[in-house]
């Protein structure tokens, strides 16, 4: 392919670890899985190793949409608002099994997933999900962006 | 006031509207005549003796599959009254068919009766003749039927609603 394509690779590649570095979430906190979410950006476990240890409560400033809890039906526009609102590149994590499928909650007020409003990236289950699970959902995520290939 | 008292007050003071009275472990009831429910609860508020200034609560039970009641009234709505200077409480209920779900609203005696019945009827589909803003309070306006009717199906899915504008 030539000496053009070689180059544009190698590009891809340096963007893609600079952006895995440097993951601004959205946090998009609605119920119990918060608390697991804390715990998971705090010290102890630290989500700054990786990176993600700024979370931007605009999803102007955002890149990744960390979608945590249960949703409703009548919260499904807002997320979807949210959702519409960061730029790209975007990416969404579903985090625990309400947002992955609904959960337990099979009933008239919740969404069955998020992925029928939003595209999902990386799933999350449990409920809720440990730090450890939630961790290598965002190494996952990390491997995502890091190989993801850029429309020039 | 004893709750055996609160009940007899009301007894003498609506007689045949009363329709049945009990109490379960210190909780005492008075099932009141469609008809005569407004003014049983303004009696409650106004009444020196008893004196109940707090709508505690408002809801209904749908008892279309409750064992025993298959005939008779499908529904009741179940006022709980409060008195702070009294100290003491009240369960009133009133039956309600399913065919004339109304029921006159208690907005002008306590104003938290709005929420309540906004609630009622978004989930049971009960309504409140003469309440001033009667929309679905939990529920988005897109949504069909009420959630909380025993003949809901509980895996039913709705609609989802589209992004706000």
């Amino acid at each position: 392919m030539g000496v053009g394509s070689f180059f544009t690779s190698k590009l891809d590649e340096a963007i893609g670890w600079a952006r895995k570095y440097s993951i601004f979430q959205y946090p998009f906190v609605t119920a119990c899985c918060g608390m697991e979410y804390m715990a998971t950006a705090c010290s102890h476990y630290d989500v700054d190793r990786f990176g993600a240890g700024l979370p931007r409560f605009s999803p102007r400033q955002a890149d990744v949409l960390f979608v945590v809890g249960t949703i409703s039906h009548k919260m499904a526009p807002v997320l979807k608002r949210i959702y519409d609102q960061m730029t790209e590149p975007k990416w969404v994590v579903a985090f625990g099994v309400c947002t992955c499928t609904g959960g337990f909650y099979d009933n008239y007020a919740t969404v069955q997933g998020i992925d029928t409003i939003i595209p999902v990236d990386v799933y999350i289950p449990g409920c809720p999900p440990r730090p450890e699970s939630v961790l290598d959902g965002l190494m996952k995520l990390q491997d995502k962006i890091a190989t993801q290939v850029q429309r020039y | 006031m004893e709750g055996a008292a609160i009940l007899d007050e009301l007894r003498a003071r609506f007689g045949g509207a009363v329709v049945e009275t009990h109490d379960h472990r210190g909780d005492h009831t008075a099932v009141i005549e469609p008809g005569s429910i407004l003014p049983a609860l303004r009696f409650c508020r106004d009444s020196a003796a008893l004196g109940f200034d707090v709508l505690m609560d408002l809801t209904a039970v749908d008892y279309s599959k409750y064992p025993g009641r298959e005939d008779g009234a499908r529904f009741e709505v179940v006022y709980h009254l409060y008195s702070i200077a009294h100290n003491h409480r009240v369960r009133l209920k009133v039956r309600v068919d399913e065919d004339h779900a109304v029921v006159p609203t208690a907005v002008p005696l306590w104003p938290i009766a709005n929420w309540f019945e906004r609630e009622v009827w978004d989930m049971f589909g009960i309504r409140f003749d003469g309440h001033p803003d009667l929309r679905r309070l939990l529920m988005y306006e897109e949504f069909v039927g009420h959630p909380l009717r025993k003949d809901y199906p509980i895996d039913r899915r709705q609609p989802l609603i589209g992004p706000a504008h």
